[in-house]
């Protein structure tokens, strides 16, 4: 059993007075793809969001239990959460590049974070483009602007922006949703290659995806989680029989 | 034609001549102020009118330079005030505040829009000028009363038009930027700003208008002299009040001369208005 990156212990989170997340305990393995499966209001992106803590964003949302990242908690008073986000990448549905040019997207992490020598940024950008495959599309374009690209590419750059912060974790929320199946493709290609250096946690509608990609996987359904295994055990002998519904197309 | 047909494309019609008669208003008003102040500037030279000292209508002497400078200095004043603190609002509004907050703030702000301007000149001249004229010294009248009060007055429009331009970006830009482990202000000066530039330069555009254009309360505390300041704290007449002082008794070519301050403030809006559009819309390109 590899070591636990991301554990989840009786986890409950609020919107106001409303549910969302009821009592999870989940544990995320190190340099693994965990997929998580779910239909829409299932919870599935507001457990992402609350790992980066993206959830605080939204007035009056409120935790309860604990949620640790590598030992730490997340909801800890002495947490930075700056540096929380820095650690734990995010990338999201419709990929968003800011209205700046292709290096200036790579390189704003790093930047924010206070790295100011221009050979180091340089030098990432260049890393982070490289690992996703984006480098020989658009090396010869970096100061142009971002929004120029194609969706696919432009949801590669915001893997690539978000590997420039050196996570140990990327975390996507249903990043293929808007793409084209050979987008699509390349992008999952990447995850796999991915998986060596981080621990990836993928949230997806689509629930092929995740039998393609994730190692484990798991199911929420009404802020539960029902189950979750190694995905070809969800896949082919779910323990619960609401999975089993979901999965093969009865629901969702 | 149906019945229902007809009353439609007479309501047609009818909604259009009204929609034109506002608009022939505009022209109205530009044809007439041009007709009547262009020939004074025309016969006095309009070089000498525009940077000419002397303003003795009695002596026919029409030197405008001391209002243009008025204009310029207390609306610059205006600036100074109203834009670090409107968009200071703005920011906290859009970025900082709870939604509840906000809901009670921004009503608050736009009502100050409707506070009748001799209300702030009266403020100005019970208050402020006093307190200039204890603290400071001088006449109290002054560059400096102007341009607090007007950069209070050009608060409204700074700050609505900016919030609105920051909650047009895209909610996804700020998540983003959040989630890259950027600071709230990090987000806001690097990401926030930058996409709703146009907007907030628009702002600030339409702001220095209302400022330029300001009449009452400027000619409560401004002082009024006819020379050009030499302080913050001497008195200044504005091109807007100098009509305003002068028309009820102007007659002849005085008469013309301040049609023709008209014509000179005319351009200048005219002017910061088209820029203020074209910025804006720049940003829906």
């Amino acid at each position: 059993m590899p070591s636990v990156a991301i554990r989840a212990q009786d986890f409950s989170h609020y919107f106001g007075t409303k549910q969302t997340l009821k009592k999870i305990n989940l544990d995320v393995a190190e340099n693994k793809i965990l997929g998580i499966i779910g239909p829409a209001g299932s919870g599935k992106s507001t457990f992402l969001r609350a790992l980066n803590r993206l959830n605080d964003l939204v007035p009056d949302s409120r935790v309860e239990g604990t949620l640790l990242v590598e030992g730490v908690d997340v909801y800890s008073a002495d947490t930075s959460v700056a540096e929380l986000r820095r650690r734990l990448g995010m990338v999201f549905a419709i990929p968003v590049p800011l209205p700046r040019s292709i290096y200036e997207n790579v390189a704003f992490g790093a930047r924010m974070a206070g790295l100011k020598d221009k050979s180091a940024l340089t030098e990432i950008v260049i890393d982070s483009l490289k690992k996703t495959a984006l480098w020989e599309e658009v090396s010869d374009r970096l100061h142009s602007s971002a929004l120029k690209l194609s969706g696919g590419q432009q949801q590669r750059l915001c893997i690539a922006r978000t590997l420039a912060l050196k996570p140990r974790f990327i975390l996507l929320d249903e990043p293929t949703s808007g793409l084209d199946p050979i987008s699509t493709m390349k992008i999952e290609e990447t995850l796999r290659q991915l998986k060596k250096d981080y621990t990836i946690i993928l949230v997806t509608n689509n629930t092929k995806q995740a039998a393609r990609v994730a190692d484990r996987t798991a199911f929420f359904l009404n802020g539960d989680l029902i189950e979750v295994d190694e995905t070809v055990r969800v896949f082919s002998a779910p323990s619960d029989q609401r999975t089993n519904d979901y999965i093969s197309g009865r629901f969702g | 034609m149906t019945r229902l047909e007809r009353k439609e494309s007479l309501i047609r019609i009818a909604l259009l001549v009204v929609a034109f008669s506002a608009v022939s208003v505009l022209v109205v008003i530009t044809v007439f102020i041009i007709e009547e102040g262009t020939p004074i500037m025309v016969k006095y030279g309009f070089k000498k009118f525009l940077f000419n000292l002397d303003w003795f209508p009695s002596e026919e002497s029409y030197g405008l330079l001391p209002m243009v400078i008025g204009s310029i200095m207390v609306t610059f004043g205006a600036l100074v005030i109203g834009v670090p603190f409107g968009l200071a609002c703005a920011v906290f509004l859009t970025e900082f505040s709870s939604k509840r907050l906000r809901r009670v703030i921004k009503p608050m702000i736009e009502l100050l829009a409707g506070i009748p301007s001799v209300v702030y000149g009266f403020m100005g001249v019970v208050i402020l000028v006093p307190f200039i004229r204890e603290t400071l010294g001088g006449p109290g009248l002054s560059v400096l009363a102007s341009s607090i009060i007007l950069g209070i007055m050009i608060l409204p429009t700074i700050i609505s038009i900016s919030v609105d331009s920051l909650e047009a970006v895209p909610p996804a830009y700020r998540e983003g930027s959040i989630a890259l482990g950027a600071t709230r202000w990090q987000t806001t000066r690097m990401v926030m700003f930058p996409a709703a530039r146009s907007g907030i330069i628009a702002s600030i555009i339409l702001g220095m208008g209302r400022a330029i254009g300001e009449t009452m309360a400027v000619i409560m505390i401004a002082g009024n002299a006819i020379a050009i300041p030499r302080s913050l704290l001497d008195p200044v007449r504005t091109l807007t009040s100098n009509i305003a002082l002068e028309m009820a008794y102007a007659s002849g070519e005085h008469r013309q001369a301040l049609f023709a301050t008209g014509v000179i403030l005319f351009v200048i809006i005219m002017i910061l208005n088209t820029i203020a559009n074209v910025t804006s819309k720049r940003r829906k390109a």
